[in-house]
């Protein structure tokens, strides 16, 4: 899934400066499983928001709403009348999410409320972990279903570097925490499945082509779209 | 930051930061359990101990239903300080609902702290339903450390801010010892 945090909230407070009515539109999909953005977390924002302003005394109007996706039009439709009542949408959604709702009612103001920080895996509650970047072709058919290119800190696609120890990266998180490297994990697994040659084995370059740096991927499903 | 270290030491130590009114009567919203919070306030009544009439009670089944948007909607509402009281820390009826409202009120600190309001004016207290003093205890502190503090910056003229923290509660509530639904009326001895 999607995984967002919500940006630091005097980031939030500039980003609607001046502005009198105020919506917080959560969605309640991805951002609302991660505990980011759905409507229960829109609504604790909203109130952020009315007491910070009660506070200094100014005057804003601040509701909240969400829509079930805000990534597809049609879910959006359902929030449009709030959208467009209000100065400024305040959204919760992923990037996606922002960037549909503020291309259905340009040219409203929008503005994001979170940061999307990547497809995770919820790990136990409330706390995910990396395990996709979509970077367009999937080669952990050949690496026991473990992903080097987002687990391993270098993404490196032939095995280990150098600073793999005792199961290990030699790179920690940014809280200090270990790292499992990703080639032990993948050797280990591989060892179990009696697959251990796939290892010495020739593999042709990864396609980076398909990756996000060639500009923006667009997909097409000509078999399902509408006749 | 220019202050002298001892001048520092000796701002800390003189605790209130702005001058105490002393006409000020803060507002108290107690979001107290059914099992544990709302029996001991029920004993200390019945023990005739003396408590500040500040407080105003909203019985939940358990702390553990208390979300972060109650506590925001209540000082959102005006209330100048708000609690949880519920049970013991591993005495929970429901096994940890106390333990999630810990970890909300601690949160909710820190959202405050965000909007510039005192963290100190949402708290977690745990007591037994033997505990009657204790809760008359919790509620004279709170109200005396709230009376330190003063009103609630983001005040709002005209709201109550029982009947805000209710209304966010939406049915959660229970109803007031004393105001039994309905259908329990009638069959007294049955339970």
């Amino acid at each position: 899934m999607i995984t967002a945090e919500r940006k630091p909230f005097d980031e939030i407070l500039s980003l609607v400066e001046g502005k009198k009515k105020i919506l917080v539109a959560g969605c309640d999909t991805c951002v609302a499983i991660c505990l980011t953005g759905g409507e229960k977390e829109a609504e604790i924002l909203a109130s952020e928001l009315r007491i910070k302003a009660q506070q200094d005394g100014r005057e804003v109007e601040v509701e909240h709403t969400a829509a079930i996706r805000q990534c597809e039009w049609e879910y959006l439709d359902m929030i449009a009348q709030k959208v467009e009542e209000a100065d400024l949408v305040l959204s919760m959604a992923c990037g996606i999410g922002i960037q549909s709702l503020a291309e259905k009612f340009s040219p409203k103001l929008v503005m994001p409320a979170v940061n999307t920080n990547m497809l995770g895996m919820p790990q136990e509650h409330a706390v995910w972990l990396e395990r996709c970047v979509a970077c367009g072709e999937c080669r952990i058919g050949l690496t026991a279903a473990i992903c080097p290119v987002v687990r391993c800190s270098k993404s490196l696609m032939n095995g280990p570097c150098g600073g793999s120890h005792d199961g290990l990266c030699e790179v920690t998180g940014p809280n200090h925490e270990e790292i499992e490297c990703a080639w032990a994990l993948i050797w280990e697994r591989l060892k179990a499945q009696g697959r251990e040659e796939l290892m010495f084995t020739d593999r042709p370059p990864k396609n980076w082509s398909k990756s996000s740096s060639g500009g923006p991927r667009k997909m097409v499903r000509e078999e399902a779209k509408p006749v | 930051m220019a202050e002298a270290p001892q001048a520092v030491a000796a701002i800390e130590t003189e605790a209130p930061h702005k001058p105490v009114d002393p006409g000020f009567e803060p507002e108290i919203i107690v979001f107290a359990c059914h099992y544990c919070a709302y029996a001991a306030a029920d004993l200390a009544g019945s023990m005739r101990l003396q408590y500040p009439s500040n407080i105003r009670m909203i019985k939940l089944p358990c702390t553990g239903k208390l979300e972060i948007i109650h506590l925001l909607r209540a000082i959102e509402g005006g209330a100048d300080g708000v609690y949880a009281a519920g049970c013991l820390e591993g005495e929970c009826h429901y096994l940890k609902g106390n333990l999630w409202a810990r970890k909300r009120v601690d949160h909710v600190k820190d959202l405050l702290v965000e909007v510039g309001i005192e963290p100190e004016r949402v708290e977690m207290y745990n007591m037994s339903s033997a505990e009657g003093a204790k809760f008359a205890a919790a509620a004279t502190e709170f109200t005396e450390r709230i009376r330190q503090l003063g009103p609630n910056p983001a005040k709002r003229p005209g709201v109550n801010p029982h009947d805000a923290a209710r209304a966010a509660l939406d049915g959660v509530a229970m109803a007031d010892e004393g105001q039994p639904p309905a259908e329990a009326t009638a069959e007294e001895g049955t339970r």
